[in-house]
């Protein structure tokens, strides 16, 4: 059974509201659109680079993207 | 399905192949006999080799496939790739270290030398097929 990760990120919404597809965002960030999925759903913890590309790609700070809850 | 995994059941489906064929073919030559009678070197040889061709013609053919059917991420492979494949060589190394630790028994009880190449033989043969399995997994189910 995986573990799942803490970490939460609300990037499809903040995608869609930017109006972009997976594919999209993918490409702008350098990985597969499966690996973008994988990630949306919570499936693969990006690396820090990797989050910040993401944070990068949709103007926005990397707090309003990934989650890590207080306790 | 991502490049670097159509790569991986390629190596998964060949392995079980390989392996099936293998032992058909070993206990075909044996005939009811002692298997350690069996001149296994050419057959293991061939075995080896066929896979590896095996594994290159398929995922070249599902890739041809994929591409001519417009899917994307033909030949491309990221981070997560690499995260995966990394994960499943660690799964294949438990497997390897295992059967080499079977072949030093075989060895120091003097056991017959088709059982010492066998042993680490299939001590490879199911590594990476373990390995395949995980790596599956990790596709399938998420790595974090």
């Amino acid at each position: 059974m995986v573990k799942p990760t803490l970490v939460t990120n609300v990037i499809r919404e903040h995608r869609e509201a930017a109006g972009l597809t997976q594919a999209e965002l993918a490409r702008q960030i350098g990985v597969t659109r499966q690996t973008l999925i994988a990630i949306e759903q919570g499936k693969y913890s990006p690396t820090l680079e990797l989050a910040f590309q993401i944070a990068r790609a949709l103007s926005l700070p990397l707090d309003d993207i990934f989650q890590y809850p207080e306790n | 399905m991502a490049y670097e995994e159509r790569n991986v059941w390629s190596s998964l489906i060949v392995s079980v192949i390989t392996m099936v064929v293998y032992v058909v073919l070993v206990l075909q030559q044996a005939g009811g006999g002692p298997l350690t009678s069996v001149d296994w070197v050419p057959l293991m040889l061939w075995t080896i080799g066929g896979g590896i061709v095996g594994v290159i013609v398929l995922s070249i053919l599902w890739g041809i496939i994929t591409g001519a059917t417009g899917q994307d991420g033909v030949g491309t492979s990221d981070i997560r790739d690499r995260d995966i494949s990394r994960m499943g060589s660690r799964v294949e190394q438990a497997f390897i270290t295992i059967a080499g630790l079977g072949v030093i028994v075989l060895c120091a009880v003097n056991a017959h030398v088709f059982w010492i190449a066998n042993t680490m033989f299939f001590g490879f043969a199911i590594a990476a097929f373990v390995g395949c399995i995980a790596r599956v997994i990790a596709y399938r189910r998420g790595l974090v």
